[in-house]
């Protein structure tokens, strides 16, 4: 955002989400097409303080969108009913996706911010057998 | 909902409180979130009953404290709504957080403060404690002296707050009980009139606006908050006084009352003049009138507009005058009086001579009496002759024990 000087913008520290009016058929607009402004976080990455993460394992998932329902941040990304992976700009690190997830093992599991994706997944816990 | 109009006399005998819960009817607010305190419950319950009787088609909301009752009215006026509110002492001092919120996020809504003393020691009765406790919030202030000016100062807080180029909320201060249970005669405006002084609201970023949604109550840090800060500040400094005058013009057209931020009893040729608020205006002002009688040209200053403070108002009224008190009903806390200190600003770095001094007075309600006041006015002619303040800066008036005089 630009560093605007105090008389350069709208009063009340008041954000709008859109550039420009919406209309009724903006619900029914998917998210990437939308006119989002630049004042909305849908652009920006509000993650940076995550210190753990989520990784998907589409081998195991059920695409039961459970995770999708529960992201408190709607950071599970989701086409055609399809799980496709995680909004890392969005994604807080709260672990609800991984504790909502019914497969066993489980689809997504949160490692350390730092920990390699491809080694995680490479590694994955197998299933865990009932006694 | 249809609702019902009223039929006012031209003059109905009113306390402060129902006058304006009045105001708040005539305004058609549409939300009143409200919490009851002594002494300003009967401007709520007023309006309530106003309800009730289908006088009014707004919505009442009855919440669990006076910090809810603030946020109730901030989210009804970020949703679009003429919103107004009233509180008193304790109750006030729960809701600072959020007047502080409604400044920021530019909200217009009108709250009418019952001025009480804070606690401890507990007590109900008036002075001006509340009202110096929120100067900073970031709200215009109103001071009313009697019934009549609560209710019409009203609709000029409505007027001014809810203007697009102002759009920051307004207080209308009136004296606990003196003002706010004392009946009085009171000059009232037809339903019509009165609605349409004020005007149908404007809403300006309303949340309820769903072609184009707005995010209000944002976050912002060091990179952003001193520039939202000073805009605020720049728009009480620049916009707001312009509003008020307007207002106050266009109200005496409506009604023939005419206000001034700084309003002057007798100050054309005086050489000594009383500073105050409140109900100790007429008081001051019944002195004076009292004093001249002896030869003494005394005269009285009441502060209509508290903020924006109008420095350059009372400092052209105040600058040729030989002496000056300034009478702040607050325990000033390890300080002078805010008014001293006021006053003392708005004639700092000019070539005026007047000698300033200031009175700390009424706490808890004791009353200012007439004798008090004959003594102030002989004390500053003395000053006014000699060419010097004769006492201390700071002195307290009407409290029982050894003279207290500071500075």
């Amino acid at each position: 955002m630009a560093n605007k000087g105090w008389d350069e913008f709208e009063i009340g520290a008041m954000l709008r989400s859109f550039d420009g009016k919406i209309d009724e058929c903006s619900a029914f607009t998917p998210q990437r097409d939308r006119n989002y402004s630049q004042n909305n976080s849908h652009v920006a990455s509000v993650a940076d303080w995550r210190l753990i993460k989520p990784v998907f394992n589409k081998d195991y998932c059920i695409d039961c969108q459970f995770c999708w329902i529960y992201c408190p941040d709607v950071s599970i990304i989701s086409r055609d009913k399809k799980l496709i992976g995680v909004d890392m700009d969005h994604c807080k690190g709260c672990g609800i996706c991984v504790e909502v997830c019914p497969t066993n093992p489980k689809s997504l599991l949160m490692f350390p911010e730092q920990a390699d994706e491809e080694t995680e997944l490479a590694n994955w816990p197998a299933k865990d057998e009932e006694k | 909902m249809a609702f019902d109009k009223m039929e006012l006399r031209d003059i109905e005998v009113w306390d402060g409180n129902h006058a304006a819960a009045q105001a708040l009817r005539q305004a058609q607010v549409d939300v009143l979130a409200a919490y009851p305190i002594t002494p300003s419950t009967p401007i709520v319950e007023g309006y309530a009953k106003f309800k009730s009787d289908n006088y009014v088609e707004g919505e009442f909301v009855m919440v669990e404290s006076e910090h809810a009752a603030m946020s109730g009215c901030i989210g009804a006026a970020a949703a679009g709504g003429r919103v107004a509110t009233a509180t008193s002492s304790q109750g006030l001092a729960l809701m600072v957080e959020t007047l502080y919120q409604a400044s920021g996020m530019r909200l217009p809504i009108v709250l009418n403060i019952v001025n009480r003393a804070l606690a401890a020691p507990l007590n109900v009765n008036g002075d001006h404690s509340d009202m110096y406790l929120c100067r900073d919030s970031g709200w215009i202030q109103f001071d009313a002296f009697s019934p009549q000016e609560a209710y019409d100062l009203n609709f000029i807080a409505f007027k001014v707050s809810e203007d697009h180029d102002v759009r920051l909320p307004a207080i209308v201060n009136q004296d606990g009980f003196i003002t706010s249970h004392t009946a009085q005669g009171v000059h009232t405006m037809a339903d019509d009139d009165a609605y349409n002084f004020v005007g149908e609201y404007k809403p300006m970023n309303d949340m309820l606006d769903f072609e184009n949604p707005v995010t209000h109550g944002v976050q912002t840090e060091e990179d952003w908050h001193f520039e939202h800060k000073a805009r605020q500040h720049n728009d009480m400094m620049t916009k707001v006084s312009p509003k008020i005058e307007e207002a106050f013009s266009d109200f005496e057209k409506l009604t023939g009352r005419k206000y001034n931020q700084v309003e002057c009893y007798d100050m054309d040729d005086a050489d000594v003049a009383v500073v105050c608020m409140g109900t100790s205006v007429e008081t001051a002002r019944e002195v004076a009138g009292e004093m001249r009688a002896k030869g003494l040209k005394a005269g009285v200053v009441g502060l209509r507009v508290v903020r924006p403070f109008p420095f350059a108002e009372i400092g052209n009224v105040l600058k040729d005058i030989k002496a000056v008190a300034a009478l702040d009903r607050s325990a000033p806390g390890g300080a002078a009086g805010v008014l001293f200190n006021e006053i003392a600003g708005s004639l700092f770095n000019t070539d005026s001579k007047m000698l300033l001094s200031g009175y700390i007075y009424g706490l808890g309600g004791r009353d200012l009496l007439k004798s008090h006041l004959v003594d102030l006015f002989n004390e500053l002619q003395a000053n006014a002759d000699a060419g010097k303040v004769l006492t201390q800066q700071q002195q307290f008036i009407g409290v029982r024990g050894p003279k207290l005089a500071y500075l």
